[in-house]
C-alpha cells in the first residue's frame, strides 16, 4: 500500500480497503525503521494518529474531504506548524513552536492530510546537500538500496558498509529521502535556487517548483522573498498535480500571490507529442557535466523527437552569469531576512543582557552556523553603500536579462525546455565535505536557479540509474503559470522512462505485507 | 570595537584567536575596518580567519558581473512586476492573540518583551568584565 500513487491510496480509503490509521501506523513504523536516515526532525505521531482517527470517522460516513484525506505528509522544517516545533535546523529556533501554521500547511491539514512530522534540512535551507543543519545530515536511502549495494559488491574491495553513504542533496533533503524511503505520500520542500529539485533528482522523486507567486509563502520561514516558493516532493508526477492543485491560488496573507482564480486538476493524459517544441539550451552544456547525466539528457531528448516533438537548440545567453547574479542576490535578501532574529520576540537568546547590540550579537552567534552568517556578511558587503550600485544593482540588472532569456526563448515557439537537474548522481558525504557550502552550493546550483530568478515552472523526474545504480533526473522548464503544461509533458515522460521502484528491502523484512499489494484486490480508480 | 571584543572573548575562552587588523594577505578588499563595519552591521561575527577568506572569495566571485554589458537595463525587483501587488481592505479580521506571541520570548514583563538598555555603544565594554549572568 505505501508503494502507491497517492489517488490509488485515496481509492483504497475510500473503498475501505484500508483506513487511515492503519495507514498511518504503517508509516510511523517506517520512519521508526528508517530512523538511521535522519530524514526527520519531529515525528509528529499524536498529531498523526488523532488526525487518522478523524479522517478514518469521515470515510465512515462517507464524508471524505478530497483526494488528501487521510494521507501522510510530511512537511520540510521550515514551514511554521501551529504547535509543532519549526526549527529550521537551527540553534536560533530550537524549541521555537510558532503559533500558526503556514498557509500551504493550512490547507494540507484542511484536506484531512495526516502530519507526520517536519523534515531535515540545511540549517535555514542554506545548502545543496542537506548535511548543514544542527541535527546532523540527511542520508541517502538509496545508500541502503539492492540496485546500489549490488553494483558495489561488483566493483569493490570490502568497506564498511554505512561508511560511505550518499547525500540526499539539499536542502530539501529530509523531504525528499522521506517521499523517496515510503514514509509519507507527499512532502513539502522549499525551492529558492533549487533545493527541491536537487534532492528530488539525487533519490530519485518528483521534485516541482511551482511558479512564484502560484504558492503562498506565508508561513514559509524567508529566505529570498523575489525567488522562494513552496516546492512538492513526490514519488510520481500525478500526485504532484493532485497536491498542487489543493496548495495554488490566491492568499491574502501574501501578497505576492497572483489573483487570478486557480482550480484543482487532474492531468490529462498527453498522448500525442506531435504539436510540442522541446527547447534545450545549449550553455547547460558544460564541462563539470558528468557523462552519463549528459547521455541521459540527449537520450530524454531523442525520445521525445522519436515520439514527433520538434526539439531544438535554444540560447539563454546569460546562462554563465546566472549563479553569480543568483550569489549576489541571495545573500543580500539574507543578510535582510536574518535580521529579524536577535532573540527578543522569539527563538535563541543568550544571556547576555549588557546592552542590545551586545545581546543581538551574542544570541546571532550562538544561534546561526557559519554558512548562515558567512551569507549575512556577503549580503551586508553587496548592500554597503559604496557597494550598492555595483553589486545589489548590478545583479537586478542581470537578473533581467536572466529572465528575458527565458521570455525570449518561449516566445519562439518553444513549449517546454528540457535540462540536467544536477551535474551527476549523489555523492558520498565524505566527497561531499570537501568543498565548503558557498562552492558546493555554486556547483550543485548550476541548472537550477536561473529558473528561480525568471520564477517559472520547473520539475525534475527521475529518468534512469546510473551505472553505479543511482537514479539521475532531468528537469523540465515550463513557461510562466503554465505549470499544468508542465506537468503534462512530465508526466508522458515519467511514463515512456519507467524509472524503476527502489528496492530498499532488507528495510522491509518486517513490513513485508506492505509490499504484497499483489494480492490485493484490483483497485478501481473513479 | 566589536571585532576586537571577539578577540578578548576567544581568547579569554582558550579558542583560537581572530584578529581584526588586516595583517593577513587576502585581496586586500576586505581590510581590518570594512571586517569591522560589516561585522557592527550585521550583528554577526566573523569569528575566524577562514571566513573572511571566505567573503573574499564571494567578493572574486561577484566581480564576475562586471563582464555583463547592461547599459540601458533597468534592475528587476520582482518576476511579478507587470501585476498589481495585492492590497487587502484595511479591516481588522485577526490579532489579540498578545498572550500567544509573548509565549515565544525569553523575556517579558507583563506585555512588554524586555530588552537590555539600547544607548550603550559596543566599544566602552573592551574594559568591562564579561558579562554577568542574570
Amino acid at each position: 500500500m505505501l508503494g502507491r500513487t497517492l489517488r490509488e491510496v485515496s481509492a483504497a480509503l475510500k473503498q475501505g480497503q484500508v483506513t487511515p490509521t492503519e495507514l498511518c501506523q504503517r508509516c510511523l513504523s517506517l520512519i521508526r525503521k528508517t530512523k538511521f536516515l535522519n530524514a526527520y526532525i519531529t515525528v509528529s505521531e499524536e498529531v498523526a494518529l488523532k488526525q487518522a482517527e478523524e479522517s478514518e470517522k469521515r470515510y465512515k460516513k462517507g464524508h471524505s474531504l478530497g483526494d488528501l484525506d487521510g494521507i501522510p505528509v510530511a512537511v520540510k522544517d521550515n514551514f511554521s506548524t501551529s504547535g509543532i516545533e519549526t526549527t529550521c535546523a537551527s540553534n536560533m529556533l530550537k524549541g521555537y513552536v510558532p503559533p500558526y501554521n503556514a498557509t500551504v500547511v493550512q490547507k494540507l491539514l484542511d484536506q484531512g492530510a495526516l502530519l507526520m512530522g517536519k523534515t531535515n534540512l540545511d540549517e535555514f535551507a542554506m545548502g545543496s546537500g542537506s548535511t548543514d543543519g544542527i541535527f546532523g545530515p540527511v542520508k541517502n536511502p538509496w545508500s541502503y538500496s539492492k540496485q546500489y549495494r549490488e553494483k558495489r559488491k561488483q566493483n569493490s574491495h570490502s568497506e564498511n558498509e554505512d561508511s560511505n553513504w550518499l547525500i540526499t542533496g539539499g536542502s530539501s533533503g529530509g523531504s525528499a529521502a522521506a517521499v523517496s524511503a515510503f514514509t509519507c505520500f507527499a512532502a513539502l520542500g522549499s525551492d529558492t535556487g533549487g533545493s527541491t529539485r536537487n534532492p528530488a533528482a539525487h533519490c530519485g522523486v518528483v521534485g516541482l517548483k511551482p511558479s512564484y507567486g502560484l504558492v503562498s509563502r506565508h508561513g514559509l520561514i524567508p529566505l529570498v522573498n523575489s525567488m522562494d516558493v513552496p516546492g512538492i516532493l513526490t514519488r510520481c508526477v500525478d500526485d504532484a498535480a493532485t497536491v498542487l492543485g489543493i496548495l495554488a491560488g490566491h492568499d491574502p496573507k501574501d501578497s505576492t500571490t497572483i489573483q487570478d482564480p486557480v482550480k484543482p486538476f487532474t492531468l490529462p493524459s498527453l498522448t500525442d507529442v506531435s504539436k510540442l517544441c522541446i527547447g534545450i539550451p545549449k550553455e547547460y552544456l558544460t564541462p563539470e557535466l558528468s557523462s552519463e547525466v549528459q547521455s541521459l539528457w540527449s537520450k530524454a531528448a531523442n525520445l521525445f523527437e522519436s515520439e514527433g516533438a520538434k526539439v531544438i537548440e535554444v540560447s539563454l545567453p546569460h546562462t554563465s552569469y546566472s549563479i553569480v547574479c543568483y550569489h549576489v542576490l541571495c545573500t543580500s535578501e539574507v543578510a535582510s531576512n536574518m535580521a529579524r532574529f536577535d532573540g527578543l520576540e522569539y527563538g535563541h537568546r543568550c544571556d547576555n543582557d549588557v546592552s542590545t547590540e551586545a545581546m543581538y550579537a551574542v544570541t546571532r552567534r550562538e544561534g546561526f552556523n557559519d554558512v548562515v552568517r558567512g551569507r549575512i556578511l556577503s549580503g551586508n558587503f553587496f548592500l554597503l553603500r559604496e557597494n550598492y550600485e555595483n553589486y545589489f544593482v548590478k545583479a537586478q540588472k542581470v537578473r533581467r536579462l536572466i529572465a528575458n532569456d527565458f521570455v525570449n526563448v518561449f516566445n519562439s515557439g518553444v513549449d517546454v525546455l528540457l535540462t540536467p537537474t544536477t551535474l551527476s548522481e549523489a555523492v558520498p558525504y565524505t566527497e561531499f565535505i570537501k568543498e565548503d557550502n558557498r562552492t558546493r552550493s555554486a556547483q550543485d546550483d548550476i541548472f537550477t536557479q536561473a529558473v528561480n530568478m525568471a520564477g517559472l515552472p520547473a520539475v525534475s523526474v527521475p529518468m534512469a540509474l546510473s551505472s553505479q545504480g543511482l537514479p539521475i533526473g532531468l528537469q523540465f522548464i515550463g513557461r510562466a503559470f503554465c505549470d499544468q503544461q508542465l506537468l503534462r509533458v512530465a508526466k508522458w515522460f515519467e511514463k515512456q522512462v519507467q524509472f524503476p521502484v527502489i528496492q530498499l528491502q532488507e528495510l522491509m523484512d518486517d513490513c513485508s505485507s506492505v509490499f504484497e499489494n499483489e494480492k490485493l484486490a484490483s483497485v478501481s480508480l473513479k | 570595537m566589536w571585532a576586537r571584543a571577539v578577540r578578548l572573548r576567544a581568547a579569554a575562552r582558550g579558542r583560537r584567536g581572530f584578529t581584526s587588523k588586516a595583517d593577513s594577505q587576502g585581496s586586500g578588499r576586505v581590510t581590518g575596518e570594512l571586517i569591522q563595519h560589516l561585522e557592527r552591521l550585521s550583528l554577526v561575527d566573523f569569528g575566524s580567519q577562514e571566513a573572511v577568506a571566505r567573503l573574499e572569495k564571494a567578493i572574486a566571485f561577484a566581480d564576475r558581473l562586471r563582464a555583463v554589458n547592461t547599459d540601458g537595463v533597468e534592475p528587476m525587483e520582482s518576476v511579478l512586476e507587470d501585476r498589481c501587488l495585492y492590497l487587502r481592505s484595511d479591516n481588522v479580521v485577526e490579532g489579540s492573540c498578545a498572550e500567544e506571541l509573548l509565549q515565544n520570548s525569553h523575556r517579558v514583563v507583563e506585555e512588554y518583551f524586555v530588552a537590555p538598555p539600547g544607548n550603550i555603544s559596543w566599544s566602552k565594554l573592551d574594559e568591562k568584565q564579561p558579562f554577568s549572568h542574570h
